[in-house]
C-alpha cells in the first residue's frame, strides 16, 4: 500500500483527483456565498456538463462539442508540459495560438486555401513565435516567461488587424468558412455520425490523441527527448556532456509553438468558432493549457483526460441557473476549479511528507533499527 | 571533578532510515582544544547542527558549565557563547572586515552608527591574540587566510566562549596553516575552549588536546592526542588499517597527448583574465598535477580545455590534431573525458537515474541509439550492469536508482566509471575525491594510477596536499593564472610547495 502510494504516476493521478474535489467544493461555496437556493442544482449542472439535456441523440451532440473543444486545449497543454520538461514556462502558448488562429483563418479566408495547407500554416506561424522565444532567451538571455507575454499582447492586436481584412462587414467577428471555402473545414471522415450529425466532430480528435502519445514516445523513448530532458533537469551538465543547449532551447520552443498553432488550427478549421476582431484580451484556452498541464501531472497520456475534464465543467457552467446567478458565474466556477488544478504539485509534495513523518515514526519504535551512513553525507 | 565547558550527553538523532547521531557523548573541558574526527557521513555535522539547535535530538541532554541547557534555536546558542567558523565563511564580500565582524550587533546610538567603539575593541583583541587583520580592508580584497582571521575576530567580538572550526584549513596554503595552528594555541591558553572539526590527522596531532572518534554515526571513542598515533586514530575512523601512500611504480612517458600553448582564459568574475598564458604539455603514461590554492585559475582552466569556455588566445592540441575551436562533443569523442569538479553541477543529471546517467557521454552513439533515434533500452541496462559490476557502484535500486539518492562517493564512482570506460587518451580529473571518504579516496587514486599504467596521459586538477604529493609523476603549480614553478613529487617538501602556491617563490617554467 505504501509503495504503491510513492509511486509518481499513482500520486500524480490522486493529487488530480484531490484537486478536482477541492475545486468543486471551493465553486459551491461560492455559489452558496452567493445565493444558497440554486447552488446544489447549479454545480450539479457544472459537473453533468451534456448529461443535463434529456435526450440521449442531444446529450451525444453536446458530448460531441465538448469533445471538439477539447482538442485545441489538449494541444494547448502538450506545448506548456512539452516546454516544461525541458525547463521552460512556455506562457507564450497564448500567443502562439492566437498567431495559429490568424494564420489559419487568413489563409482560408483570404486565399482560399484547403484544409491541409491551412493547418500546416497554423503549425507554422506558432512555431515562428515560440522560435522567436527561443531565439531571445538562448542568444539574448531573455526570460521566456517574459518575452512570451509580450508576444501574447503583440499577437493578438496583429490577429486582430490582420484578421479585419476577412470579418463580416456589419459585426467584428469574421466569415464563416462554411460559406466562403468550405474546403477549408477539417474533413468529418464519418466521424459526425458517431456524434448524432455534429460536423464539428472532425478527424482534429483522432490526430490530436495520436499527438499525444507521439509527444509521450519522444519525450521518454527517444534520443532528443533524452538530450531535451537532459538540458531541462541540468543545463550544465547537458553543456558538458556536449548537447547543444541553444539549440536545444530553440528547438523546444518551436515544436511548443507549433503544437499550439495547431491547436488553433483544430478548433477554427471546424468551423466551431469565429474570431472576435475587437476582442481586447488574449483567448484563455492558452492559458487553461497550464491547468490542463499541470492536472494532468505533466504527462501527455495525462493531460488527454485532464483537458477533457477542464473543457467538460468549462462547457457545464452553461448549465447554471441563471435565475439565481449572472451568466458569468459560470467562468468564475471553473476558474476557481482550473485554479485549485494548478495545487497539483503541492498536493504531491504535502503526501510525501505524511508518508515521510508516518515512516519516522514507524522507525522509532523497533529501537534496534539497522544505523545508516549519516545525514550529513558529501555536501 | 573535571570542570567542563560544553557536554553533550548521549546524543540520539534519527533520521528517516538512518541513526545519524547514535549515543554520542562529547566533552569540552575549559581550555582545551578537542578534535572531532570522522570520515564524510560519520554525523559531525548533525552533532554540530543539534549543538546549534538545528535539530532536536530524540534523546540526550546538552549541558553548559555543568548545568542542563535547551538550545531550540541558533540564537540560543549564540546567547550561551557558542560560536563557529565555518567551512565557507559566511561573510559579506563588499563590507569591510570591521562591518563584517560588527554586522548583526552594531553598536548604535539611537539606531547611528558608533564605529568607534567597535574599532577600539575589534583592534583590541587582533591584538591580544595576534590575529592581523586590516580593518578597514574590503572582504574581497584581502586573503581566505586574512577572511578567517575575520571570521574568528566576529566570535571573539560576541564574547564567544567556545569556539567551533569546522575543517578550518582546506582552503589555507601550508604556511597559513601553522599560523592558524599558532592562534588557536593562543586562544586555548586565554582561557577559550575550541572543538576543531577535521579529517586530517596530522593536524590533529599537532594542535589538539584530546580527539573524539565518531564512525558511521557511532561514537567510537576519545582519546589524548599525546598517548596516540595518527595511524591508530586513522583505525578508529574508518574501522580498518588504510594504506596513507599510493603505490605506484615509476612513470615511463610516452608521446605528448597533450600539448597547449600560450593559453589565456577571461575570468567570469572579474574583467582580467583568470589563466594567463599557460603553456604545459602531457604524456602518454604520466599523471600531471595542476597544484594550487582554490581560485588561481584552475576551474577556468579546466573549462578552456574541455571547451565549456572559450579561448581568448592560445592553442590546445590533442594528438596531434589541433582542437582549439573544437566543439565540447568534438573533444570528447577525440579522447578527452573531464572528471569535473562540481558533480552535482556537471557531473551527473541528478533526476536521471544511474543508467542514464552512464550513457550521458556516449548517449547518440550507434550502440545506444537505433538509426529512427530511438533509444535501445536494453542495451543501455546491459550496459549500465557491466559498469556497475566492474566499477563496484552501489546503490539502492541498481541500474534505475535516481542518481540524487545515493552517497556521495557512489556518485562519483559512476562518473569516475563512465569516463574511464571511454577509453580516453587523456583524463582530466579535476578534485576527483573533493568531499569524499578514505576508503573511496583510495580507490579513486588507485583508478588513476591504472590509467596511467595503460598508457593513457592524466591531467589531475588536485587542492588537496597530501594528493599531490602522492599522486601525481610531476607537480605544475598555478597561482594566480600562471604555471609559477614545475617540481618533482619526490624531491619536494610540503612547505616548498607551499611557498610556490602561495606566490612567494616562482621559476620561469617552459612547457
Amino acid at each position: 500500500m505504501k509503495k504503491a502510494l510513492r509511486n509518481p504516476g499513482v500520486q500524480a493521478f490522486i493529487a488530480s483527483i484531490i484537486c478536482i474535489i477541492l475545486g468543486l467544493l471551493v465553486g459551491y461555496i461560492v455559489l452558496l456565498f452567493i445565493n444558497p437556493e440554486g447552488a446544489a442544482e447549479s454545480i450539479l449542472n457544472v459537473i453533468k456538463n451534456f448529461f443535463t439535456w434529456s435526450k440521449p441523440k442531444t446529450q451525444l451532440k453536446q458530448f460531441g462539442n465538448t469533445l471538439a473543444k477539447t482538442m485545441p486545449l489538449l494541444m494547448c497543454s502538450l506545448s506548456i508540459l512539452f516546454a516544461y520538461k525541458v525547463g521552460l514556462f512556455n506562457i507564450g502558448v497564448a500567443g502562439q495560438y492566437v498567431a495559429g488562429s490568424c494564420a489559419c483563418l487568413y489563409a482560408a479566408l483570404a486565399w482560399g486555401w484547403s484544409w491541409l495547407p491551412c493547418l500546416l500554416f497554423a503549425i507554422a506561424a506558432g512555431a515562428v513565435l515560440g522560435a522567436i522565444v527561443g531565439f531571445l532567451k538562448s542568444y539574448c538571455n531573455v526570460n521566456e516567461v517574459i518575452s512570451g507575454i509580450m508576444l501574447n499582447w503583440i499577437s493578438l492586436y496583429t490577429a486582430n488587424t490582420i484578421l479585419s481584412k476577412v470579418k463580416e462587414v456589419a459585426s467584428p467577428y469574421t466569415m464563416y468558412i462554411n460559406e466562403v471555402n468550405p474546403s477549408a473545414l477539417l474533413p468529418n471522415a464519418g466521424l459526425d455520425t458517431l456524434f448524432a450529425k455534429n460536423k464539428y466532430v472532425t478527424i482534429a480528435v483522432p490526430l490530436a490523441l495520436l499527438i499525444a502519445i507521439a509527444v509521450s514516445i519522444v519525450l521518454n523513448k527517444t534520443r532528443l527527448g533524452y538530450e531535451l530532458k537532459a538540458t531541462g533537469s541540468n543545463k550544465n551538465a547537458a553543456k558538458y556532456a556536449g548537447m547543444r543547449e541553444n539549440r536545444n532551447i530553440i528547438l523546444t520552443l518551436v515544436i511548443a509553438g507549433g503544437l499550439a498553432g495547431l491547436g488553433a488550427a483544430m478548433l477554427y478549421q471546424t468551423g466551431y468558432m469565429r474570431w472576435e476582431c475587437t476582442q481586447s484580451s488574449v483567448p484563455s484556452m492558452g492559458f487553461n493549457g497550464i491547468a490542463a498541464a499541470f492536472l494532468g501531472g505533466l504527462s501527455p497520456i495525462g493531460a488527454i483526460f485532464s483537458s477533457f475534464f477542464i473543457q467538460h465543467i468549462t462547457d457545464g457552467g452553461q448549465y447554471v441557473n441563471t435565475n439565481f446567478y449572472s451568466s458569468q458565474i459560470s467562468d468564475l466556477i471553473s476558474s476557481v476549479i482550473i485554479y485549485l488544478c494548478g495545487f497539483v504539485l503541492f498536493i504531491k509534495i504535502t503526501m510525501n511528507n505524511i508518508l515521510d513523518r508516518s515512516g519516522e515514526k514507524k522507525m522509532q519504535k523497533p529501537k534496534a533499527a539497522p544505523a545508516g551512513s549519516g545525514k550529513d553525507g558529501d555536501k | 571533578m573535571e570542570q567542563y565547558a560544553i557536554e553533550m550527553l548521549h546524543i540520539t538523532k534519527k533520521f528517516p532510515g538512518i541513526i545519524a547521531n547514535d549515543d554520542i557523548t562529547l566533552q569540552l573541558k575549559k581550555g582545551e582544544i578537542h578534535a572531532l574526527l570522522g570520515e564524510n557521513g560519520a554525523g559531525k555535522s548533525t552533532l554540530m547542527s543539534v549543538l546549534f539547535g538545528l535539530y532536536q535530538p530524540e534523546e540526550g541532554t546538552i549541558k553548559k558549565d555543568g548545568v542542563e541547557v535547551r538550545i531550540n534555536n541558533p540564537n540560543d546558542a549564540n546567547d550561551l557563547g557558542i560560536g563557529m567558523v565555518h567551512q565557507h565563511f559566511k561573510l559579506v564580500e563588499c563590507f569591510t572586515v570591521l562591518d563584517n565582524i560588527i554586522l548583526g550587533v552594531e553598536p548604535n546610538k539611537l539606531g547611528f552608527l558608533q564605529k568607534q567603539e567597535a574599532r577600539e575593541k575589534v583592534l583590541a583583541l587582533s591584538e591580544k591574540y595576534g590575529l592581523r587583520v586590516d580593518p578597514d580592508a574590503k572582504i574581497e580584497d584581502i586573503t581566505v587566510g586574512m577572511q578567517q582571521r575575520t571570521e574568528i575576530l566576529k566570535m571573539l567580538y560576541r564574547d564567544n566562549e567556545i569556539l567551533i572550526f569546522d575543517e578550518p584549513t582546506a582552503v589555507l596554503t601550508p604556511q597559513e596553516i601553522s599560523e592558524l595552528m599558532l592562534i588557536m594555541k593562543n586562544l586555548a591558553a586565554e582561557g577559550k575552549s575550541i572543538l576543531f572539526i577535521s579529517h586530517k590527522l596530522n593536524e590533529i596531532m599537532e594542535v589538539a588536546d584530546r580527539c573524539t572518534v565518531l564512525r558511521k554515526g557511532k561514537y567510537i571513542g576519545t582519546v589524548n592526542t599525546k598517548d596516540t598515533t595518527p595511524e591508530s586514530l586513522s583505525a578508529m575512523m574508518v574501522g580498518r588499517n588504510v594504506n596513507f601512500h599510493v603505490q605506484k611504480t615509476p612513470a615511463t612517458p610516452g608521446e605528448v597527448v597533450l600539448s597547449i600553448e600560450n593559453m589565456t582564459v577571461a575570468s567570469k568574475v572579474h574583467k582580467n583574465n583568470a589563466v594567463k598564458n599557460v603553456s604545459l604539455k602531457v604524456r602518454a603514461g604520466e599523471i600531471v598535477c595542476l597544484a594550487g590554492i582554490d581560485g588561481n585559475g584552475q576551474s577556468e582552466f579546466v573549462y578552456g580545455l574541455s571547451g565549456l569556455e572559450p579561448l581568448v588566445s592560445g592553442k590546445i592540441t590533442l594528438c596531434g590534431k589541433d582542437i582549439t575551436k573544437a566543439s565540447i562533443r568534438e573533444r570528447s569523442v577525440m579522447g578527452i573525458s573531464h572528471i569535473p569538479e562540481d558533480r552535482h553541477k556537471h557531473g551527473l543529471v541528478l533526476d536521471y537515474s544511474l543508467e542514464d546517467n552512464l550513457i550521458l557521454q556516449t548517449y547518440f552513439g550507434p550502440e545506444f541509439t537505433s538509426s529512427a533515434g530511438f533509444l535501445k533500452r536494453k542495451s543501455i541496462r546491459d550496459y549500465a550492469n557491466r559498469l556497475i559490476e566492474q566499477y563496484d557502484v552501489r546503490s539502492g535500486q541498481g541500474a534505475i536508482t535516481t542518481a540524487r539518492s545515493m552517497s556521495g562517493g557512489n556518485q562519483q564512482k559512476a562518473i569516475i566509471a563512465r569516463e574511464i570506460d571511454k577509453a580516453p587518451e587523456l583524463l582530466i580529473a579535476v578534485q576527483p575525491t573533493r568531499g569524499l571518504d578514505v576508503g573511496a579516496i583510495e580507490y579513486i587514486h588507485k583508478q588513476l594510477i591504472a590509467q596511467r599504467d595503460a598508457g593513457k596521459a592524466v591531467l589531475l586538477i588536485s587542492l588537496e596536499l597530501d594528493e599531490v604529493m602522492d599522486v601525481p609523476d610531476r607537480i605544475l603549480v598555478m597561482y594566480e593564472g600562471e604555471i609559477v614553478g614545475e617540481l618533482d613529487p619526490k624531491k619536494t617538501t610540503q612547505e616548498e610547495l607551499g611557498l610556490y602556491m602561495a606566490g612567494a617563490k616562482r621559476d620561469e617554467v617552459k612547457a
